[in-house]
């Protein structure tokens, strides 16, 4: 296997700096087909400043982000998701006039242009896919409901169901679970470990319970740089972490 | 689940529909004398910009302080047609130079400027009338939605073209007939315009354009394009993140919203036989808002609705208390904002719609809900 | 067109246009500090603006009345108590705006900028029918009339020296308020982080009134600063407003500098090419050229890259 199969996403010297301030500095990490990566840190490590620069939503000083062949950081945002990256917030953002089913339709993998957009029927195949990603998320009950009226973590679901629906290779999860009840968290990690599997998962996540459940290796980020990386045990055990998070 | 084919038009949207018809094409001319359909024909011209507006502002959250430059480049565009019309040789010959419009000879003009020449063509003039707005519309869109420019600045910079667009024509009174405008408009292809039979055959033209436009409105709002504008308004970036260009949409429904103020213009033009740069600058520019905000931002029906009673209040209220119109429509402004964000619109599907609805379930004497029991309220975005 | 005047009577002339730049620039900035306030830190539209500007200057006209019926010895000194008021009676109305309407449209900007419209046309119209619809205007005092020779072609009129001494110290006023004083970071951190600011136990509430109720008591003052150069009618505020907000936002809103250095810059840039080409062309050239360079750097001139 040579290095270009072997790796789907690699991020090489990534460096942001805000007006002199360098919010990411000179990170590299790479991630395999179907691994699911955690990324830890305490606040302002710039963990969702990383998934930002992939995604395209902040432009990088420096750097590359490579995905399969594709130099991500020279792409538009849509062009990234049509790559086959997909990205979640860390506040829920679905769109609160339309229905469950309309803001599962948008992100419907067709009629991205404008005029597709005007052509775009519904038809069995989109209706069929609404519903099954409505089951897997549970909210097949609510398809017709509007989506202020979901809970906060309805609006989570239905944010990964939104994501889930395009299919994308390369998912980016940032704070999935936060601020949900103690219930909903228990079927988000259920709805998570399911929804891994057949693609790579990039997560930002504080509850450690958690990453140790679904992670394959851990990134620990500090200051814009990367501290450590491994598996948890080891990550766990390395005295630059212990220090960060325990020390002073 | 439900959600098999959904029809283009809902049974309330045919009744909204058919309801305005009978409005504009019976009611109207049948109650109306001559003058006054005609005063309402242009009252209709601004229903055009309205329903534009009720597409890029209320669906799409762009607000555009800058409608009265595209009503005024579709206006000016079929003024010119008829201006060079109306300005034979035989017409003008008292002029030192004959053949050319009556501002140009009284500005020492000697001869016609080469980009007045095309208007002499009807064919030209037409597709002028929404191509020269929608161009403008377009390079205006590209420049600003593709720097992700909106909101406020969006506003303010486009209330800024209004102000260029008038000072210009003002300025250059040589080339465009200055603060006066357009004027002495007579003939379109040998028609005579100014007849009261002209009159009523061009209201009639006005109204069945305007159902043209609002079925285009209606289409792109039902279409999945329409949706994504509402998702726009929402939550900019998750769209972009879902994999569209932002940008394209937003162009794409500013030009629309364009196009449709151009072809208003020149039937206002038609219509009232003039264009000048009153029509085009900040304070009509703004005015056009406010006829889409009472008529309920969302709704394109209510934009027609909003751009006839906003109007026909302006006429009544300026004929005999002309000062207490100012107070009344600087009024309207703030109570439509505050307390009315849904406008006429939302007054009727929130406040009649439900009363109708359980007047008639009273009447029927039936136990199961209605399903639109649940018309909740929207705040502005 | 240089060949027709020679080279001391065309720097004569780039320093007069210079200095009727000034005279407008001094405009720009006192209208433009309110709203870089109002807009800059509360991101409020309003659109009112040169209504609260008139008021300033109508304050300032009957407080000139008022000396000359019955204080005509203090006369020359009416115009810094006119100033005062006009503070006052623009910021009251200000406070009055704020808590009635403004308050309850915080977060719906695009609608802040229709109601505050309903608002401009609510008070043109009370001023016409208050005040009348012809324009009025001051007795200068004598101590600002006349001008200052400064070579043998060049003459500066004193009101406008006047004007634009108390451009720059009203400029320095605000940028004190602004950057060194306990309100001033109470605003900023407001801007910066609404919740925040809020826990930290600043009163939002009342800062948000009292922001916007000092900004339309700068645009007061402004007016009353404005009547030593022009005559005052119910819509003189209208004329302003566009390259009003034009001004802030080519200076990057939230940049009391980057105000200053923009109306500096559009107000030089009209008025020299005003000498060149007809006064309209040459103002539509300079709205032309500062929406075109917004168009490139929609942030405006002076704002900084910052961490979403």
């Amino acid at each position: 296997m040579t290095f270009q199969e072997r790796y789907l996403l690699k991020v090489e010297g990534l460096t942001v700096s805000f007006d002199g301030f360098k919010a990411v500095d000179d990170l590299s990490f790479y991630i395999e087909p179907n691994e699911c990566r955690v990324i830890i840190g305490p606040n302002g490590a710039g963990k969702t400043t990383v998934l930002d620069l992939i995604c395209g939503r902040t432009r990088a000083t420096d750097g590359s982000v490579t995905f399969r062949d594709n130099e991500l950081l020279k792409m538009r945002e849509d062009q990234i998701v049509h790559a086959g990256v997909g990205r979640k917030f860390q506040t829920p953002s679905v769109y609160e006039d339309l229905t469950v089913f309309e803001n599962l339709e948008i992100s419907y993998p067709s009629g991205y242009s404008v005029f597709g957009a005007l052509a775009f029927r519904r038809n069995e195949n989109v209706q069929q896919r609404i519903n099954e990603i409505a089951e897997t998320i549970f909210l097949e009950d609510m398809l017709s409901e509007k989506a202020a009226f979901l809970s906060h973590g309805q609006k989570q679901w239905l944010e990964i169901g939104m994501l889930l629906i395009q299919d994308p290779e390369l998912l980016m999860l940032d704070e999935p679970v936060a601020g949900m009840s103690v219930a909903e968290r228990k079927k988000t990690a259920e709805l998570l470990k399911r929804i891994i599997q057949d693609r790579s998962v990039i997560v930002i996540e504080h509850d450690m319970g958690f990453v140790e459940d679904i992670a394959t290796r851990v990134n620990v980020l500090h200051q814009g740089k990367m501290l450590s990386e491994g598996s948890m045990a080891h990550v766990k055990a390395d005295p630059k972490v212990i220090e960060v998070y325990l020390g002073h | 689940m439900t959600f098999s084919k959904t029809p283009l038009f809902s049974r309330s949207e045919i009744i909204g529909f058919a309801v305005l018809a009978v409005l504009i094409f019976l009611i109207l001319p049948t109650f109306l004398g001559t003058f006054r359909l005609n005063l309402f024909g242009k009252y209709l011209t601004y229903a055009f910009v309205a329903v534009g507006l009720a597409l890029c502002w209320g669906a799409g959250g762009i607000l555009s302080l800058g409608q009265g430059v595209f009503f005024g480049l579709g206006g000016y565009c079929m003024a010119m047609f008829l201006k060079l019309e109306a300005s034979t040789p035989e017409n003008t010959s008292i002029q030192s130079t004959p053949g050319i419009p009556d501002f140009m000879d009284w500005n020492q003009l000697t001869e016609l400027p080469a980009w007045w020449i095309p208007f002499h063509s009807l064919t030209f003039s037409l597709i002028a009338v929404v191509l020269v707005p929608v161009t403008f519309a377009f390079f205006i869109g590209v420049a600003m939605f593709r720097r992700r420019v909106g909101g406020v600045y969006f506003a303010i910079i486009t209330q800024a073209f209004a102000a260029i667009l008038t000072i210009l024509i003002i300025g250059q009174q040589g080339y465009t007939g200055g603060v006066n405008g357009i004027t002495d408009l007579r003939t379109l292809n040998g028609w005579n315009i100014r007849t009261g039979e002209a009159k009523e055959i061009l209201y009639y033209v006005n109204g069945v354009l305007l159902f043209a436009v609002l079925f285009v409105a209606h289409f792109v709002r039902k279409s999945k394009l329409g949706r994504i504008l509402i998702a726009m308004r929402d939550q900019e970036d998750r769209v972009r993140f879902s994999g569209y260009d932002v940008a394209s949409f937003k162009i794409f429904i500013f030009c629309l919203g364009a196009a449709f103020a151009g072809i208003g213009g020149a039937m206002f033009t038609l219509q009232v036989g003039f264009m000048s740069p009153t029509l085009v600058g900040i304070v009509p520019s703004i005015e056009m808002v406010i006829f889409c905000a009472v008529g309920g931002r969302l709704s394109i029906l209510g934009a027609v609705y909003g751009a006839l009673l906003v109007n026909w209040a302006k006429t009544s209220f300026s004929e005999s208390f002309p000062e207490l119109w100012l107070f009344g429509l600087g009024g309207l402004f703030i109570a439509v904002v505050m307390l009315f964000p849904n406008g006429l619109a939302g007054i009727w599907t929130e406040q009649i719609m439900p009363r109708l609805s359980k007047l008639w379930t009273a009447r029927a004497r039936r136990a199961p809900q209605t399903h639109n029991a649940s018309t909740e309220k929207r705040g502005a975005v | 067109m240089f060949s027709d005047y020679s080279m001391s009577e065309l720097g004569a002339i780039f320093a007069m246009q210079g200095f009727a730049g000034l005279i407008l620039f001094s405009v720009f900035v006192l209208m433009a500090l309110g709203l870089a306030i109002i807009f800059g830190q509360m991101g409020v539209i309003n659109m009112a603006h040169g209504e609260f500007m008139i008021l300033g200057a109508y304050v300032t006209y009957f407080v000139s009345q008022f000396f000359s019926a019955y204080m005509p010895a203090l006369f020359g000194s009416y115009f810094f108590v006119a100033m005062i008021l006009a503070f006052f009676a623009s910021g009251a109305l200000g406070l009055l705006v704020e808590w009635s309407i403004i308050r309850h449209l915080y977060k719906r900007p695009l609608d802040t900028l229709l109601a505050t419209w309903g608002l401009s046309l609510i008070l043109q119209q009370t001023y016409r029918s208050v005040f009348g619809a012809r324009e009025v205007g001051v007795t200068i005092p004598s101590w600002m009339m006349g001008s200052m020779p400064v070579t043998d072609l060049i003459e500066i009129p004193v009101n406008g020296i006047f004007v634009m001494v108390l451009a720059v110290g009203i400029s320095m006023a605000v940028y004190i308020m602004m950057f060194r004083s306990n309100w001033g970071k109470q605003v900023r951190a407001i801007n910066q982080n609404r919740v925040m600011a809020g826990a930290v136990g600043i009163n939002t509430e009342w800062t948000d009134r009292l922001t916007f109720g000092i900004g339309c008591g700068v645009a007061g003052v402004a007016g009353s600063a404005f009547t030593m150069i022009g005559s005052t009618g119910p819509t003189s505020g209208q004329l302003y407003i566009v390259d009003t907000f034009l001004v802030v936002v080519f200076g990057g809103a939230g940049s009391i500098l980057g105000t200053i250095a923009s109306a500096f810059s559009i107000s030089q840039a009209q008025s020299i090419m005003e000498f060149f080409l007809s006064g309209s062309m040459a103002k539509v050239l300079t709205l032309l050229i500062v929406v075109g360079i917004l168009m490139i750097r929609p942030q405006g001139l002076f704002s900084l890259k910052l961490r979403k």
